[in-house]
């Protein structure tokens, strides 16, 4: 493929914009199925994402870290695309809103699905700022 | 004549505030008009990418998904009217609902029931008010709808389609205007589901061999979440296109008023000061008759 040679061009796209986009070495996302390691020719894949951190390394050795709610990533020709309902870079990220609400979401985890996946968003979000900072 | 007079200021007084109101409604929908438009681009990338996934899927696996299967024979058809909330918005809503009519009658005649979802105040009122039954309607939203608003819609519209029980439909239409510029705006029906992904990545029956996708847990799986979420970007865009067309055919309105308002000031400026003028030449008329009569009886007692 004569994409092999190029960097990765990168989309992370949110319904209402785009998040971030440029170019890139190596993308690290978490699927439902375990962590994807995505480098430049990699075969053509669409993969569907857990609420976890996405990693975007750019060619220039800086890390691009953002916080994604579940959505799907999908690789061909050399593009990566990750769609999700909600994408956020750590400085859109409100680490005490964040915070509080890991707190609440552990009082009342274990009740159903719905408080679970409050509490994985949670810990992503705070993740992915301790990551960028 | 000076009764007449004072109803010509009055009436040019309520027409100047009335000017003023419309151009005031003129400006905010212009300067909104630019954010929708904004926004309606700013959603562009993603549903670019999820048609993108959407028709790599349906290209290079072939999985059936209840969305894109196409039911034997349809005899439900759910059809979604996008109106507005406000009015003052020229022919908008009642453009889109004229659409949405003739679409209705197209579908009955091929012996479709027609099941109505709204989305606008206005669409709901004009249902309301002919009696006619609407399954859903969905307001507060329509100069700015929120992805929440379209996903709620699209959940309806979705669980619809897949219910298979006696008020699942078979088809579903949605029926929105366009934004093609600032000055043109046309209702649009398309057919939402059962899906047709028309928008192939690249023409995929090539010679060389076909990229052999990984579908990660499986097909089935990726296509589950893609679909709905394709529905709903779709549904949103919908959304948005009205949002904009509804602030420029607001523009273009209130537009259209304040010049209306404009002429009515100015006839009725030269109305009331031809009545003026009328007043004062009759005035100056009794005054000189009445000097002149003065003048004559003087002249006869003399």
């Amino acid at each position: 493929m004569a994409a092999e040679s190029a960097p990765l061009r990168v989309e992370l796209v949110a319904p209402d914009r785009t998040v971030w986009s440029g170019e890139a070495e190596m993308v690290i996302a978490r699927t439902t199925e375990g962590d994807v390691g995505i480098l430049r020719g990699h075969a053509p894949l669409l993969s569907l994402l857990t609420d976890a951190v996405v990693e975007i390394s750019t060619p220039d050795g800086g890390v691009v870290v953002a916080v994604v709610d579940g959505g799907f990533v999908s690789v061909a020709d050399g593009r990566v695309s990750i769609l999700s309902d909600h994408a956020q870079l750590p400085h859109e990220i409100d680490v005490d809103a964040a915070r509080a609400e890991l707190e609440e979401a552990r009082n009342v985890v274990g009740a159903n699905d719905e408080a679970e996946r409050r509490l994985r968003r949670a810990e992503a979000r705070i993740r992915a700022v301790e990551k960028a900072s | 004549m000076a009764v007449s007079l004072r109803e010509y200021r009055a009436r040019i007084k309520s027409t100047e505030s009335m000017k003023k109101i419309t151009r005031a409604m003129e400006l905010i929908a212009a300067s909104r008009i630019i954010k929708a438009q904004q926004r309606a681009q700013s959603a562009a990338p993603y549903a670019r990418e999820l048609t993108r996934a959407v028709s790599a899927v349906a290209t290079f696996s072939n999985v059936d998904h209840p969305l894109t299967t196409e039911p034997e024979n349809a005899t439900r058809a759910a059809v979604l009217v996008v109106t507005s909330d406000r009015g003052l918005a020229g022919a908008y809503s009642s453009s889109v609902i004229k659409e949405a009519e003739r679409l209705a009658e197209k579908l009955r005649e091929e012996g479709k029931q027609v099941a109505t979802y709204i989305c606008g105040r206005k669409g709901e009122a004009y249902f309301k008010f002919r009696g006619r039954s609407v399954v859903r309607s969905w307001t507060g939203f329509s100069d700015q709808p929120s992805l929440e608003a379209a996903h709620e819609v699209s959940q309806a519209l979705i669980s619809a389609f897949v219910d298979e029980e006696g008020e699942g439909v078979d088809e579903v239409h949605v029926v929105f205007t366009r934004f093609r510029s600032m000055l043109v705006q046309e209702p649009t029906a398309v057919r939402l589901l059962p899906l047709e992904v028309v928008e192939g990545t690249e023409a995929p029956s090539k010679e060389e061999a076909l990229p052999l996708y990984e579908f990660e847990p499986s097909a089935e799986a990726v296509l589950d979440s893609l679909l709905p979420r394709y529905v709903e970007s779709r549904i949103f865009f919908a959304l948005l296109q009205a949002a904009a067309s509804e602030l420029a055919a607001r523009q273009k309105a209130m537009k259209s008023a304040t010049d209306n308002a404009e002429e009515l000031i100015k006839k009725y400026t030269r109305i009331a000061n031809q009545a003026r003028q009328a007043g004062i030449t009759q005035e100056i008329s009794e005054i000189v008759g009445g000097v002149n009569a003065l003048a004559d009886a003087q002249a006869g007692s003399e």
